[in-house]
C-alpha cells in the first residue's frame, strides 16, 4: 500500500495511473449526472412556494459545496507540497484552484438565476451569494500569484501560504458577512434556502453532489498530467512519450 | 562576545524603520493625504444630505482607511528589498517573525497611527455623531494594527514580483471584508445609540488572532519569496 | 585583533539546483574544513550566485545535503546562521542611514566581534565617514561599507557574491588582505569573482560550473 503511493508520487507513474483512471471517473460523472438531472428535473416534485424555478438549486447547491470542498483540497495539497515537498502534491493544489474557481462562478451564476424570479433582481446582497463572491476573490488571488511568479515551484509555495491563509480566513469572512447580513436585511426576507427538504428533493441533491465530485476529480487528473508533462518536459520519459507520437 | 540579544536586535530594528521613515517623511505622508481625499471626494459624488452623509459616514471612512492603508503596504519590505536589506534580516540569528513584528510595528506606527489623529476631522467632515467619533476612533486603534498584519503577509508574498503592486490588492482586500463588517457597524450602531461591545470583542478578537498567526506567516512567505 | 575560530566543517552533499525547469547544477558536493577556502567559477548564468545562496540557507536545494559541524543546516536555522555573513550582490546597506548607523544595524544581526564601528570603517578606509549619509557614498566605497560588517561581526563563514564589484585595485587589495586574515585565524570562505582572486592559501576547493 505504502509502495502504491510512492509510486503515485512519482509523476511518471502518476501520468501513467491517472490516464487509466480517467476514462472510468469520466464514465460515473457522466451517469451521477443524468442519474441526478432526470431526478432533480423530472422526478422530484414542484414546490409549493416557488414552482419549478427551484430546481436550479440542484446545481446551485452542489456547486457552492464544491467551490469550498476544492478550496480545502488546494489548501491541503498546498501544505502537504510545502511541508513534505512532494511535486505532486504542488501540481494538485494549482489544477485545483481553476476548477475550484470555476465552480464558483458558476454557483454565483446560478444564484442569480435563481434569485431572479423571486426578487427580480439578478443580484442580490445575500449572505451565501456574498460569501461566494468573497471566495472567488479568493481563487483569483491564488490564481493570479501562480501565474506572476516566474519561478514554478516558487510559485506553488507561495500560492500554498496564501491558500493556507485563505482557509484560516473563510470561516472568519462566512460569519462576518452572515452578521452582516442580519444587521442590513432588505424589505423583503430572503429566503434563498432550499425549500422544506423532501426526501425526493434530496436525492437528486446527493446525486448532483457526487457527479460534482467525480467531475472534479476527472478534470483535476486531467489538468494535472498536463502541468506534469510540461514541469517534466526535459526528462527521459517525456521525451519518449512525445517520440511515440512523431 | 555575546550575539545581541532578541530584545536589543528588535529594537534596533523598530529604531532603525523609525529613523528611515523620518528621513522620508515627505513620501510617507502620501497615504495620510489619500485617505483625506478619498472620504472628502465622497460629499462631491453622492450630495451632502447631512444626514445621508452621517448614516453612511462610517462606511465611507473605514473604505478609504483601508485603501489608504492597502497604499502604505508596499513600503513595508520594498526598499529593503531592493538593497539587499531583506537578505540580511532573514539571514540574522534572530527568529524571523519576531523581526517581522518590529517592521509592522513600525509600519503601523507610521502609516496607521496617523489615520487615527486624522479622524475626527474626517468625522466633523461626514457630520458623525460624538459617539460615533468615539467609536470610530477605537475601531481604527484595533482594526489599523490588524490591516498592517495581514497586509504585511500579503506584501511578503509579492515582494518579488515585477508586477508585484497590482497583484497585493487583490490578495489582501478580501482578507480585509471582517474588520471592514465589524468597524463600520460598531461605528453605525454607536451613532444609532446601541450597543457595540460585541463588534469591538471581534475587532479585539481579529486583533489577538493576527498577532500570534501574521509574523509567522509573513516570515514564512518572505522565505519563499526570496528563495 | 586576532580570533581563532573554532574549527568547523561545512560538508555539502549531491547538491542539485534547478531554475525554470532547467538543471544547473547535480550532485554537487565538497567539504570546507577551518582556513578553507571555496572558489567557484563558471559563465554568467551558470549557476554561482545559486550555489552561494544554497550555501547561506536562502535558497533551499533542489537535491541534497547541507552540514555544519554535522547538523542539517535546515534543523539548525538560526544556529546556522549566527555562523555565516553573507554579502551578496546587493550592498544590504539603507542608503538614508549614516555609514555608523548602518553598521550599528550590521552588528545587531550577528554576533559583534569587539571592533569598533570607528575602527571597522578604518580598516575599510572610511574613516572619518562615520556621519555621511550612505546615499553620498561613492559606489566603492558603498561596497566597502557593505563588506565592513565582516569586520563588525563574528562569523567563521563567509559567503560573499562577487565582493570586488564596484572597488579600485586598491580596494580589491583590501579586501583580499581582510580575506587572507580571516582565513589564516581559522575561518572559511565560499566566493565567487570574476576577478582571479589573490589567496594566499593553497587549501582552495575550485568549483567550475560551467562544465
Amino acid at each position: 500500500m505504502i509502495h502504491f503511493f510512492h509510486q503515485l508520487a512519482s509523476p511518471k507513474h502518476f501520468y501513467r495511473i491517472s490516464g487509466k483512471w480517467i476514462p472510468w471517473l469520466g464514465l460515473a460523472c457522466l451517469g451521477f449526472m443524468l442519474a441526478g438531472l432526470y431526478e432533480g428535473l423530472l422526478v422530484a416534485p414542484t414546490d409549493y412556494q416557488q414552482g419549478d424555478s427551484y430546481r436550479i438549486m440542484f446545481i446551485h447547491v452542489p456547486a457552492a459545496w464544491m467551490s469550498l470542498f476544492i478550496y480545502v483540497v488546494m489548501a491541503g495539497a498546498g501544505v502537504i507540497g510545502l511541508v513534505w515537498r512532494i511535486k505532486l502534491a504542488e501540481v494538485m493544489a494549482i489544477s485545483s484552484a481553476h476548477i475550484g474557481a470555476s465552480f464558483t462562478f458558476l454557483a454565483l451564476i446560478t444564484g442569480s438565476i435563481w434569485g431572479k424570479p423571486m426578487w427580480g433582481a439578478w443580484w442580490v446582497w445575500d449572505a451565501r451569494l456574498t460569501s461566494e463572491l468573497i471566495l472567488l476573490f479568493l481563487y483569483l488571488g491564488v490564481i493570479a500569484l501562480y501565474n506572476a511568479v516566474e519561478d514554478r515551484r516558487t510559485a506553488a509555495r507561495a500560492t500554498s501560504i496564501l491558500a493556507l491563509v485563505g482557509v484560516v480566513n473563510i470561516p472568519i469572512i462566512h460569519y462576518s458577512v452572515e452578521w452582516w447580513n442580519t444587521l442590513h436585511q432588505g424589505p423583503t426576507v430572503t429566503k434563498f434556502d432550499a425549500p422544506s427538504i423532501d426526501m425526493r428533493m434530496l436525492i437528486p441533491l446527493l446525486l448532483m453532489a457526487v457527479a460534482f465530485k467525480l467531475f472534479y476529480a476527472t478534470v483535476v487528473l486531467m489538468r494535472a498530467r498536463v502541468e506534469v508533462l510540461q514541469r517534466e518536459r526535459n526528462t527521459g520519459w517525456v521525451h519518449e512519450l512525445v517520440s511515440k507520437y512523431e | 562576545m555575546k550575539p545581541a540579544t532578541l530584545p536589543q536586535a528588535f529594537a534596533i530594528l523598530l529604531r532603525r524603520d523609525l529613523t528611515l521613515a523620518y528621513r522620508r517623511r515627505s513620501e510617507m505622508i502620501n497615504p495620510l493625504l489619500f485617505f483625506v481625499l478619498v472620504t472628502a471626494m465622497f460629499p462631491l459624488g453622492i450630495g451632502a444630505d447631512p444626514a445621508l452623509l452621517r448614516d453612511i459616514g462610517p462606511g465611507i471612512i473605514w473604505v478609504a482607511a483601508l485603501l489608504a492603508s492597502l497604499l502604505s503596504l508596499e513600503t513595508v519590505f520594498r526598499s529593503d528589498f531592493d538593497d539587499g536589506s531583506l537578505e540580511q534580516l532573514l539571514l540574522s540569528p534572530h527568529p524571523l517573525s519576531i523581526l517581522m513584528i518590529a517592521k509592522v510595528l513600525a509600519h503601523w506606527l507610521v502609516t496607521g497611527l496617523p489615520l487615527l489623529i486624522v479622524a475626527p476631522l474626517l468625522s466633523v467632515l461626514l457630520n458623525l455623531s460624538h459617539e460615533a467619533m468615539r467609536t470610530l476612533l477605537i475601531t481604527l486603534a484595533l482594526g489599523t494594527p490588524v490591516l498592517s498584519l495581514i497586509g504585511a503577509i500579503g506584501v511578503a508574498l509579492t515582494v518579488g514580483l515585477r508586477k508585484g503592486g497590482t497583484i497585493l490588492s487583490l490578495l489582501v482586500l478580501p482578507l480585509y471584508v471582517p474588520v471592514l463588517i465589524f468597524a463600520a457597524s460598531a461605528v453605525a450602531n454607536s451613532d444609532a445609540g446601541l450597543p457595540v461591545s460585541a463588534h469591538l470583542s471581534l475587532l479585539a478578537a481579529l486583533l489577538v488572532l493576527a498577532t500570534s498567526l501574521s509574523p509567522a506567516a509573513t516570515a514564512a512567505s518572505l522565505r519563499i519569496s526570496m528563495s | 585583533m586576532t580570533h581563532t575560530y573554532p574549527a568547523a566543517t561545512l560538508e555539502a552533499r549531491d547538491l542539485a539546483c534547478i531554475r525554470d525547469d532547467r538543471t544547473l547544477f547535480d550532485t554537487l558536493s565538497f567539504t570546507l574544513e577551518a582556513g578553507q577556502a571555496l572558489l567557484v567559477e563558471g559563465r554568467n548564468g551558470s549557476g554561482k550566485t545559486s550555489l552561494l545562496r544554497i550555501l547561506c540557507g536562502i535558497r533551499q536545494p533542489d537535491e541534497g545535503h547541507i552540514h555544519w559541524n554535522g547538523g542539517d543546516i535546515y534543523r539548525l536555522a538560526t544556529g546556522y546562521n549566527a555562523a555565516t555573513a553573507w554579502v551578496g550582490h546587493k550592498d544590504g546597506i539603507k542608503l538614508e542611514l549614516s555609514a555608523e548607523e548602518n553598521l550599528v544595524f550590521a552588528r545587531s544581526l550577528g554576533t559583534p566581534s569587539g571592533l569598533d564601528i570607528a575602527e571597522a570603517l578604518d580598516a575599510m578606509e572610511l574613516g572619518g565617514f562615520d556621519d555621511v549619509i550612505a546615499i553620498n557614498l561613492s559606489a566603492g566605497q558603498k561596497r566597502r561599507l557593505a563588506l565592513a560588517r565582516l569586520l563588525v561581526t563574528r562569523s567563521p563563514l563567509w559567503i560573499l557574491d562577487e565582493p570586488f564589484t564596484s572597488l579600485d585595485t586598491h580596494g580589491i587589495s583590501l579586501i583580499e588582505t581582510m580575506i587572507n586574515k580571516h582565513l589564516s585565524d581559522g575561518g572559511m570562505l565560499a566566493v565567487t569573482s570574476h576577478h582571479p582572486v589573490a589567496l594566499d592559501s593553497t587549501d582552495i576547493t575550485h568549483i567550475n560550473l560551467s562544465d
